[in-house]
């Protein structure tokens, strides 16, 4: 990325904080490479066994929505309450529903 | 970001309206990400004070790690060792955050290391005797953990997140700290007098970590209103002190004030004067060690530049010549 600069390139961390838990996104950090992105990330946001899987992503390969196309680009979702369960009554007495 | 470039009347109209935006989601306590449009104030305020935190992690180092080969147990080693290990993180976590508002981890340095940026002066303090090791996780951590959980609720996204993660992390700092203050204490003559003199000479720096009195300071309103800040200088120094007597108490050292007292009216200790032309002599010059600290800091992040090459180099050959990421 800023190759003339000599900085390496940016990383972002994600952790399994436990078994049966999704990765979530934890931090970034510099590395000049994934291996050394790993054992970065290890010593900088496991350092209290906070994790039992790491996956490192080149920063810049990550694709995101804008911010400023945030309403249209989410818009679709406002206006369908009927997806919803509240959307729906149900009759007095009927349970486990 | 995009709209600052428009140079007609348009897009001061446009500014108005995403400025009304931002300070709606403030008033909503809702968080303001990276992309978010932002006033330049803001931004400038943000990356001011959080780099000013990185920076302070990373000088903070050198005071502690100035003991660490002559720890008095191993036990007492490792643990001030893993203390500098996540003082290091913090400043990683921080630098991070900074970076998020569109500064240069390169940039940061650059200011750092050309003094165009400060960093806590309660850095360029030596640190004489083993109690200040000591004394320096009970009390300035503790004063930093006060002002840091404040800052978890601060309003940018990332600054709060990395609050979250160094809170968690400080109150070990904090205990270990009055760990070995409490040792001391219990010790003999000569250890009780080193614990007494390492909190004669910390105190009333550690008051001043929360900076000047909310009248005389000169970023707090707009911070305050931004909500960067959420409780003022006054406030958390107050809280700062309420909290820490009775653990001084318990260790039967004396707080070199003799003013200080309790307020029942109050609900607070009242304490003496600050003695501010230090404070200033301290921010605006290199206090005792300032020279030293920015020396040491210089020199290690020349000296790994060959480090930071050859790893470059490595990782270039590893991938077959081709980009790195």
């Amino acid at each position: 990325m800023k190759a003339e600069s000599g900085q390496w390139p940016l990383w972002e961390v994600f952790v399994r904080s436990k078994q049966g838990l999704t990765h979530q996104h934890i931090g970034s950090l510099y590395a000049a490479d994934a291996p050394m992105a790993l054992g970065n990330a290890r010593d900088l946001y496991t350092r209290r066994q906070e994790g039992v899987s790491i996956w490192v992503v080149p920063s810049g390969e990550i694709t995101a929505s804008s911010p400023e196309d945030q309403g249209p680009f989410f818009e679709p979702a406002n206006d369908k309450v009927y997806r919803h369960p509240t959307f729906y009554p149900v009759p007095d007495g009927i349970e486990n529903l | 970001m995009v709209s600052r470039e428009l140079p007609n009347s348009q897009s001061e109209i446009d500014n108005k309206e995403l400025e009304q935006q931002f300070l709606d989601k403030i008033t909503e306590e809702i968080k303001i990400e990276p992309k978010d449009w932002m006033p330049d104030g803001y931004r400038k305020t943000l990356i001011r004070q959080i780099a000013q935190h990185a920076h302070s992690e990373i000088i903070g180092m050198q005071p502690e790690g100035n003991w660490i080969t002559r720890a008095p147990t191993l036990e007492r080693k490792i643990g001030l060792l893993a203390k500098v290990q996540d003082e290091c993180g913090h400043g990683m976590y921080l630098y991070c955050a900074a970076e998020t508002l569109g500064i240069t981890r390169e940039e940061l340095l650059n200011r750092l290391h050309e003094g165009r940026m400060k960093y806590s002066n309660i850095f360029n303090y030596p640190t004489l005797t083993w109690a200040d090791i000591g004394a320096i996780g009970w009390l300035v951590d503790g004063a930093a953990i006060v002002n840091q959980i404040s800052l978890c609720r601060t309003s940018y996204g990332p600054y709060a997140r990395a609050m979250v993660r160094i809170c968690k992390e400080e109150s070990f700092h904090q205990r270990q700290g009055y760990a070995m203050m409490v040792t001391l204490a219990k010790g003999t003559a000569n250890q009780v007098a080193m614990a007494q003199d390492a909190l004669n000479r910390w105190w009333w720096p550690s008051l001043m970590m929360f900076g000047p009195h909310d009248s005389e300071s000169s970023h707090s309103s707009q911070s305050m209103a931004w909500k960067v800040k959420r409780q003022s200088n006054d406030e958390l120094r107050q809280r700062f002190i309420d909290i820490t007597v009775p653990q001084a108490d318990h260790l039967e050292l004396t707080i070199p004030d003799p003013k200080l007292n309790w307020n029942e009216a109050r609900g607070h200790y009242d304490f003496g004067a600050i003695d501010w032309d230090e404070f200033w002599a301290a921010v605006n010059g290199p206090g005792l060690c300032g020279d030293k600290r920015m020396k040491t800091r210089v020199n290690a992040h020349e000296n790994g530049q060959w480090v930071r090459e050859a790893a470059r180099a490595y990782a270039r050959k590893r991938s077959g010549g081709h980009r790195t990421a």
